[in-house]
């Protein structure tokens, strides 16, 4: 009777497309990107192979290290941030009237696409009219800077809209934990005298930390990988200032058309996205993880 | 016994305390709703000043506070958008590109999620590994390749090339969420089905589709905000204005008319009025999905 749930050939048949799919457009090209990085290519002619030149040229490329260093930057101020937004989450999951509405409102610049957020903020960052520097005016800001045409801030200015991007979503995924903690401990607890914030420290935050481990996980390794507002916004400028490892492999394949070399840089995000995957996943385990 | 005894010892001693605790806590809380607040202000007003910009004329733009309200509404901003350039045209490709890619994503991905967690072969894990672990690698390390792919397979300027992408990576999620489903789900009905001699197509389609519509719904609209929000594959991949999406089509119409303020904020409130428009009335289905899919995780 059962064999009907172990023919092969269903299975086949409904595992096979998806397989299929994932196995050429994502498994087969991360090989492919290690490769292309042994060849000198224009992307149009003829592959030579010329051994590990591309990788040493990596190693040895300032450029690639400063754009890893943003994207790093990128990722600490992500992680930090998540602390600002765990503080929200509590306050918001205490029962209180309208966190409904409020989460939802947090929530919005997350369903925008990356273009839209891209230059909606750089009209907010324009240095004569944008609403950035006529807020500065209103306080009394003389010298107002120039934002995503200053080499010293252009990278810092673009933290703002990525940030402002994803609180909504990590507050969302706090508070759904939150909200999964059992309410008789709480109950339990403030029968024993606990005040809120000992229940928050003691309590909900041990409780939650699985979730939180996967929040540092999703910040760090999007954060290597982050693309889409840096190139819109300032195509790594000025002058590579807030190039990061994405924009930099974007410009030398597509822009420069070094497809060998843009290769080794995608090659070497995957390696250290992976890497800094693993590195996490090792720091933030612990044996009394608490399952729900 | 006990509970007797302590019970109203408890209330009287926590009486007198309790009021002068509850206004603190008023206090406290007042402050804290201030900052939730702030916050949401934070978050919604570069929004709420798009729209106004997209309204007025570049006088008041340059002129007036950025909190003033448009004086006479612009609705021009929003005729020049719509027909000068190709907005219509980049519109109607978001919709199907995205509409075709969910379509397949889905039904795709309940295919494995079912072949998985309801049939018994050796290699399941292993397939369910290999779809987890897609994952975690960045879409970019494998856009150099793909270009390649495509290109040689004729299929760059192609919509197709698209569908596919958008199909690929999003299987990983889209079955992340869809397991969490099934495996809480009762399979009873299932194995009844089997026991009357039912195929396992019938089972699939007449049984255990239907019964996760629920979750497909929301898987439906998280890819649907991916897939219309998409903007790399589409940049690398797609150069013709023909076949171009919103996001790719606004980023260049944009970026011709610097300075004309109100056409540029009514072009993006085009481009954002469909999801916002979902998020209204799908809001409990969208944050449903986007938690599931990181919890889970």
């Amino acid at each position: 009777m059962k064999n009907v749930m172990s023919n092969k050939y269903v299975i086949a048949l409904y595992t096979l497309p998806a397989l299929l799919l994932i196995l050429t457009l994502i498994y087969i090209p991360i090989v492919l990107s290690g490769y292309y990085g042994f060849m000198d290519w224009d992307g149009i002619g003829q592959m030579t192979f010329i051994g590990m030149d591309n990788y040493i040229t990596l190693v040895q490329d300032k450029m690639f290290w400063t754009s890893t260093w943003h994207s790093f930057l990128l990722a600490i101020f992500s992680t930090a941030s998540l602390l600002l937004y765990l503080a929200i989450s509590l306050v918001l999951a205490s029962k209180i009237k309208g966190s409904d509405l409020l989460r939802k409102i947090y929530l919005i610049p997350m369903l925008l696409s990356s273009v839209a957020i891209a230059q909606l903020w750089m009209k907010i960052f324009d240095p004569t009219n944008g609403m950035a520097n006529k807020l500065l005016e209103m306080f009394g800001v003389e010298n107002t800077p120039i934002w995503l045409a200053d080499p010293d801030i252009a990278l810092y200015a673009i933290f703002i809209p990525v940030i402002w991007q994803y609180a909504g979503f990590y507050i969302l995924i706090y508070y759904a934990a939150l909200k999964n903690v059992p309410d008789e401990i709480i109950e339990a607890a403030k029968i024993d005298g606990a005040s809120s914030l000992q229940i928050a420290y003691k309590i909900k935050l041990p409780l939650i930390s699985g979730v939180f481990k996967v929040t540092i996980m999703l910040a760090v390794v999007g954060s290597l990988k982050y693309f889409d507002l840096i190139y819109v916004m300032t195509g790594g400028g000025p002058n590579g200032a807030s190039e990061v490892m994405a924009s930099y492999m974007y410009k030398e394949a597509f822009k420069l058309n070094n497809f060998g070399y843009g290769s080794a840089i995608g090659f070497g995000l995957l390696v250290i996205a992976l890497f800094m995957t693993w590195l996490i996943s090792k720091l933030t385990k612990s044996k009394d993880d608490v399952q729900f | 016994m006990s509970e007797l005894s302590t019970q109203p010892a408890a209330t009287t001693f926590s009486a007198p305390h309790k009021t002068k605790k509850s206004y603190l806590n008023k206090i406290g809380f007042g402050f804290l709703y201030l900052i939730l607040g702030l916050f949401a202000v934070i978050q919604i007003y570069p929004l709420i000043w798009l729209l106004f910009f997209s309204l007025k004329t570049n006088q008041e733009v340059f002129g007036m506070s950025p909190f003033s309200l448009p004086q006479d509404p612009q609705w021009g901003n929003y005729t020049k958008a719509w027909t000068s350039g190709n907005i219509g045209v980049y519109f109607f490709n978001s919709v199907w590109v995205t509409v075709l890619s969910v379509a397949l994503t889905i039904i795709l991905a309940s295919f494995v999620t079912f072949a998985v967690t309801r049939m018994n072969w050796k290699l399941s894990g292993l397939v369910l590994g290999l779809f987890l672990v897609a994952y975690m690698i960045p879409l970019h390390s494998t856009l150099i390749p793909l270009f390649n792919m495509y290109n040689r397979a004729g299929l760059i300027n192609s919509p197709v090339s698209l569908v596919l992408s958008y199909t690929a990576f999003n299987l990983p999620l889209t079955i992340m969420i869809l397991l969490g489903f099934y495996r809480t789900f009762p399979r009873e009905i299932e194995e009844a089905a089997v026991m009357d001699g039912c195929s396992v197509h019938r089972i699939f389609f007449q049984i255990t589709l239907p019964m996760t519509v629920p979750v497909l719904s929301t898987t439906a609209i998280i890819n649907m905000i991916y897939n219309w929000n998409e903007f790399v594959f589409v940049n690398t991949f797609i150069s013709s204005d023909n076949w171009k999406t919103l996001t790719v089509g606004i980023n260049n119409f944009v970026g011709q008319y610097l300075t004309d303020w109100g056409a540029i904020g009514a072009t993006l409130v085009i481009s954002i009025v469909p999801i916002l428009l979902a998020f209204l009335f799908l809001s409990d289905k969208i944050v449903e999905g986007m938690a599931a899919g990181s919890v889970k995780g």
